[in-house]
């Protein structure tokens, strides 16, 4: 039984059959010496290329599938029907299965905000919406395995709901633009879909986030076949090794002016973490690339004034920086 | 009539453009059609998925590019 699963996660999830494909059209096809440094970072850039894309749609399908069945209006009417921390804890739940797209959390936080929702509450929908998808989790569970998967949803979901419930407590609703209160709230539900609208919005979104990442996902695969073979070792390890206390703190920081996608910067996580970086640096660099990018701060100050943006960018990058230690210090369980 | 399609100027929101033109041609009638691309202004709709779709003012529909027949539905009486 667990041997049928071993080979289910190594050829579906790891598709080791792609590496080995890989392999053998560099070897035989073209007479490239895999074991070369040239060989190794081609193999390294058409492998996760092909492996990303390929998962990236089937990931990004199924998703759009269920999220079809969870339009905004409709998280917005759940998550009034919750309190407390409940409602924080549904909020951060559905953010992992709606948009992809930064570009999409104003408009949500405006009519989220102008419904009555609490402004912690739609934080930690902020929080986790671009920091957790169930297509990160897979990915993570393809690249490195299943227990980092799972602890990196539990991590990022805890930080949303502390985060938005620390936001709560401070009181900040006089910290929003004042004209996000007086937006109209229209609830139209779009009608009923039927499951051929459901299959087609699942191919448009795949197309659709397909075309806007691919560069990122060239770009992140490229760094990653770069320090796989090409940057020293202990250039690596001597600024983002284990050893060094400030390690996650670089990356912490080091990811902010960067705006990619999880699709992007997984590559790059997986060549630093083969290079001997901490599991915990690396994620921590993935988690603020994502969930704090400039461009997204910058859209968020249009609505919000510059005390809570603050408060937000500081409990997120807080919290990045601990679950980073976190996971260096208890590595040796994952790996 | 006036017309707005709101969407920050994805491939759905010319697609709803576009079909919003076919029907106005349909039913044989005129309006401005207006795009607005800028995401609070859009907000300010209290719309929280594009495209959407604005008639004299009001949302009629949202996160959806209608077909033509489905936005002939929606304009008003003439």
């Amino acid at each position: 039984m667990s041997s049928v699963f071993v080979w289910l996660n190594d050829q579906l999830l790891r598709m080791q059959w792609l590496s080995d494909l890989v392999t053998l059209l560099l070897r035989d096809v073209i007479g490239m010496d895999v074991g070369s440094r040239m060989g190794a970072s081609v193999h390294f850039f058409l492998y996760d290329t092909v492996k990303i894309f390929i998962l990236l749609s089937v990931l990004i399908f199924s998703i759009s599938y269920v999220q079809s069945f969870f339009p905004p209006e409709r998280t917005r009417r759940i998550l009034g029907q919750h309190k407390g921390l409940g409602a924080n804890i549904v909020a951060a739940l559905l953010g992992t299965i709606t948009p992809f797209c930064s570009c999409s959390s104003i408009p949500l936080f405006i009519g989220f905000t102008s419904a009555g929702l609490p402004v912690g509450v739609t934080f930690s929908f902020l929080i986790s919406s671009p920091l957790v998808d169930l297509a990160s989790v897979i990915l993570l569970a393809s690249i490195f395995n299943w227990g980092i998967a799972l602890a990196y949803v539990l991590v990022g979901l805890v930080l949303a709901v502390l985060g938005g419930t620390l936001i709560s407590w401070m009181k900040m609703e006089h910290q929003i633009e004042e004209f996000v209160f007086t937006a109209p709230v229209v609830s139209h539900d779009g009608g009923t879909i039927t499951r051929r609208e459901r299959l087609s919005y699942a191919r448009d979104q795949v197309i659709e986030i397909a075309s806007r990442v691919w560069p990122y996902v060239l770009i992140g695969v490229g760094i990653g076949a770069a320090i796989h073979n090409w940057i020293p070792q202990d250039l690596i390890t001597g600024l983002l090794g284990q050893d060094k206390w400030w390690s996650v703190l670089v990356a912490t920081i080091a990811g902010v002016p960067m705006y990619a996608d999880i699709f992007g910067t997984l590559p790059i996580a997986e060549a630093l973490v083969g290079k001997g970086v901490g599991l915990g640096t690396a994620l921590a660099f993935m988690m603020s690339v994502t969930a704090l990018s400039l461009p997204s701060m910058i859209m968020l100050k249009r609505v919000v004034k510059l005390p809570l943006l603050v408060v937000f960018a500081t409990i997120v990058a807080l919290g990045i920086v601990v679950i980073g230690y976190l996971f260096n210090a208890t590595a040796y369980l994952f790996i | 009539m006036e017309i707005k399609i709101l969407g920050s100027g994805c491939k759905k929101c010319v697609a709803l453009g576009d079909n919003t033109q076919a029907a106005l041609k349909a039913a044989g009638r005129e309006a401005t059609i207006e795009k607005v691309t800028d995401i609070i202004a859009i907000a300010g709709y209290g719309v929280m998925s594009t495209p959407a779709l604005v008639i004299d003012g009001k949302v009629v529909s949202t996160g959806k590019v209608l077909s033509p027949k489905e936005v002939g539905f929606l304009l008003p009486a003439a």
